[in-house]
């Protein structure tokens, strides 16, 4: 039977708090509801201690967390949709993050964020967050792409020490399916070659992995062009040796992201492959994201703001001709 | 409504609480003028004026059992709670020895082991903190006798966090103390522009909290009502608001010398010092003499010393030595 992306963060979800008596749930209409994506049902039936629903107070809730982290728990929070962890930025970022470098006591605690944009969400249920934590010393930023990620990666960041930003793409919770969740159980900090090829690099992750694909096969029906597609996986810790190493085969490098446009990931990625493998280089690295727009509603104007695999396959073609 | 005086408070509690309002007026009068001198990098922060009610909490929790979020002005609270003056004094100071280790500075310490948190700046993010520590023993099912609290000022009573925290313990119904120290002005900025209602006991009932007020010059009836808050919330009768309405006795720091205050304010009830009112409310009970209140100033001026001298010997953190490095787990760290 196949399991999907969301079937896989519940069962993660399910193990971790079988496994672990420290783990628990913490999130708006995560317990008899079972969450706005399903992604805790039937949990609190299991573990009626354990999966505690909150108030809509996205500041309370991860305060609560670092509080419960400090006194040995391991909290997964759940936000609705990482567009609202805006409202808890002040205690991710600053008590969540700098609590283990100031005094030495740890908090791990899993911060889940239901990220990206599916059509007709609009521009408050749709935003992709990763490199506004990623920018905080002492976070974790994690962005699986496939379900056996989303479910080893789970896990994983429920071990860390450190505060994790898990996030977790809305588009693929139900379209993306596997036979089960065995993988190759890549730890955080470790990218991944989705796709190998010998003419230009696509660096990107979570849901544009899929895309970065499609474009791949595109070109290589369109003219023999062999993409290689790295899936970061984790953007922080990013895995710079796999991605320079990836640009010495191929000479060009696109980063891929479907955030804004200004700094994020793909300006990481660039500026460290600039830095450390400039002599690799056989074109401008070139980066394509989102528009510099907030992400609009309808879903026309919706799949023009993220990048396509028409898009990228346009950008890949001006990387390959220079 | 101000509570008065119990006259079921001990001697010894009293005691208690006066002891630590002046070993937090000693040490503080030392790091002021450690500052003056030039001997401080950084903000001084104290609490000149609100020991009466920061001990009265400090003295009622537990360390190691309780847990404790203080802010900017209790140092008298964190040392009836049980800090050590060296942490204060290294903190401040800038020893590689003390519980930040150079990392942060002056009250942004703490002992989270211990029950001590560490604050940061921003107001109200502790309130729901404290309530995930209380959250956590309960899963544990080691809540039982805890009780947590916190201390805040009337500013930070305009946050979102505050409104969320308060709210969160509330729907939670954790044993739980949250001070309000409504020392009338939030840096400069005076209550009229901080706040719309009344007087902030008002807010206890729509978060459904119990709410207490208190003279917050008045030592006794601090120790009083602070002290039956704290009971209640041990005892299990669920979140506990405490305002204690007083003046600060200084500006917001020590680079501040709060001129902004009205003479009218100054000379009024709460412009008085808790510790001269407690010092006599002590004598007048025949709880205190004169000659064991000068045993006692100095002893602990003595002490005080000994803290800042051993905190002024020790070795600042050295750069060369430091990891830098903010990520705890083995597995990632130096990536």
């Amino acid at each position: 039977m196949a399991v999907t992306y969301i079937d896989a963060i519940r069962d993660a979800q399910e193990k971790a708090l079988a496994e672990n008596p420290k783990v628990f749930l913490y999130g708006q209409d995560i317990g008899k509801f079972g969450g706005a994506f399903k992604a805790t049902k039937g949990l609190q039936e299991q573990w009626p201690d354990r999966v505690l629903d909150a108030p809509i107070s996205e500041d309370a809730m991860i305060g609560m967390a670092v509080g419960a982290a400090i006194e040995g728990m391991r909290p997964i929070v759940e936000m609705q949709f990482a567009d609202f962890s805006s409202v808890a930025f002040n205690q991710i970022v600053n008590q969540a993050a700098t609590h283990y470098y100031r005094t030495g006591i740890p908090v791990p605690i899993v911060v889940r964020m239901p990220s990206g944009g599916t059509p007709g969400s609009g521009p408050f249920h749709s935003q992709s967050m990763e490199c506004i934590y990623a920018h905080y010393p002492g976070t974790v930023v994690v962005t699986p792409a496939t379900v056996a990620d989303a479910y080893s990666m789970l896990l994983q960041s429920v071990d860390l020490d450190d505060p994790v930003i898990y996030c977790e793409h809305k588009f693929l919770y139900r379209w993306l399916k596997s036979d089960d969740y065995k993988g190759d159980d890549l730890p955080i900090g470790k990218a991944r070659i989705t796709r190998s090829g010998k003419h230009a690099t696509v660096v990107t992750y979570s849901a544009m992995v899929h895309e970065a694909v499609r474009a791949a096969e595109m070109l290589y029906k369109e003219g023999g062009w062999e993409i290689e597609v790295v899936d970061l996986r984790s953007v922080k810790p990013l895995d710079i040796d796999t991605v320079v190493a990836s640009v010495a085969r191929t000479g060009r490098i696109l980063a891929l992201g479907e955030a804004f446009p200004w700094g994020g990931v793909t300006a990481e990625v660039v500026s460290r492959v600039c830095a450390e493998g400039f002599h690799l280089l056989d074109a401008p690295p070139m980066r394509l994201n989102a528009k510099d727009t907030p992400v609009p509603y309808h879903p026309k104007l919706w799949a023009m703001h993220r990048p396509t695999p028409e898009s990228i396959c346009e950008s890949l073609r001006n990387l390959l001709a220079y | 409504m101000i509570s008065t005086p119990n006259k079921e408070l001990s001697q010894d509690h009293a005691r208690d609480v006066f002891r630590a309002m002046l070993r937090g007026r000693v040490l503080e009068t030392k790091l002021s003028n450690l500052y003056k001198a030039g001997k401080i990098v950084g903000g001084v922060y104290l609490g000149k004026g609100q020991e009466a009610v920061s001990a009265s909490l400090g003295a009622c929790l537990k360390w190691g059992e309780d847990v404790f979020a203080p802010l900017i002005r209790d140092q008298a609270g964190r040392t009836a709670f049980g800090e050590d003056f060296l942490d204060a004094t290294r903190t401040y100071l800038g020893s590689a020895k003390g519980p930040m280790r150079g990392r942060d500075g002056n009250i942004h310490r703490g002992r989270p082991a211990d029950g001590l948190l560490a604050m940061i700046s921003h107001l109200g993010a502790a309130v729901a903190q404290v309530g995930g520590v209380l959250m956590a023993k309960r899963i544990k099912g080691e809540l039982d006798g805890c009780v947590g609290a916190t201390c805040i000022g009337d500013g930070a009573t305009s946050t979102g966090a505050f409104h969320e925290g308060l709210n969160f313990i509330a729907v939670e119904r954790l044993p739980m103390v949250v001070i309000i120290a409504d020392n009338q002005f939030a840096y400069s900025t005076p209550n009229e522009k901080q706040y719309a209602c009344d007087d902030l006991i008002d807010r206890a009932k729509g978060y459904g909290l119990e709410g207490h007020s208190v003279d917050g010059t008045d030592m006794l009836a601090c120790a009083s009502v602070i002290g039956n808050a704290v009971a209640k919330a041990r005892n299990g009768d669920g979140p506990q608001l405490v305002v204690a309405k007083l003046l600060r006795l200084g500006g917001h720091g020590e680079h501040d010398d709060g001129s902004y205050v009205p003479t009218e304010i100054r000379e009024s009830r709460y412009g008085r010092d808790c510790i001269e009112v407690g010092k006599q409310q002590l004598i007048d009970k025949g709880w205190l003499t004169e000659e064991e209140y000068s045993e006692w100033m100095l002893e602990i001026n003595a002490e005080a010393q000994e803290a800042v001298a051993v905190a002024q010997r020790e070795d600042a953190p050295n750069p060369y030595e430091e990891d830098w490095s903010a990520i705890a787990s083995p597995s990632i760290k130096g990536l």
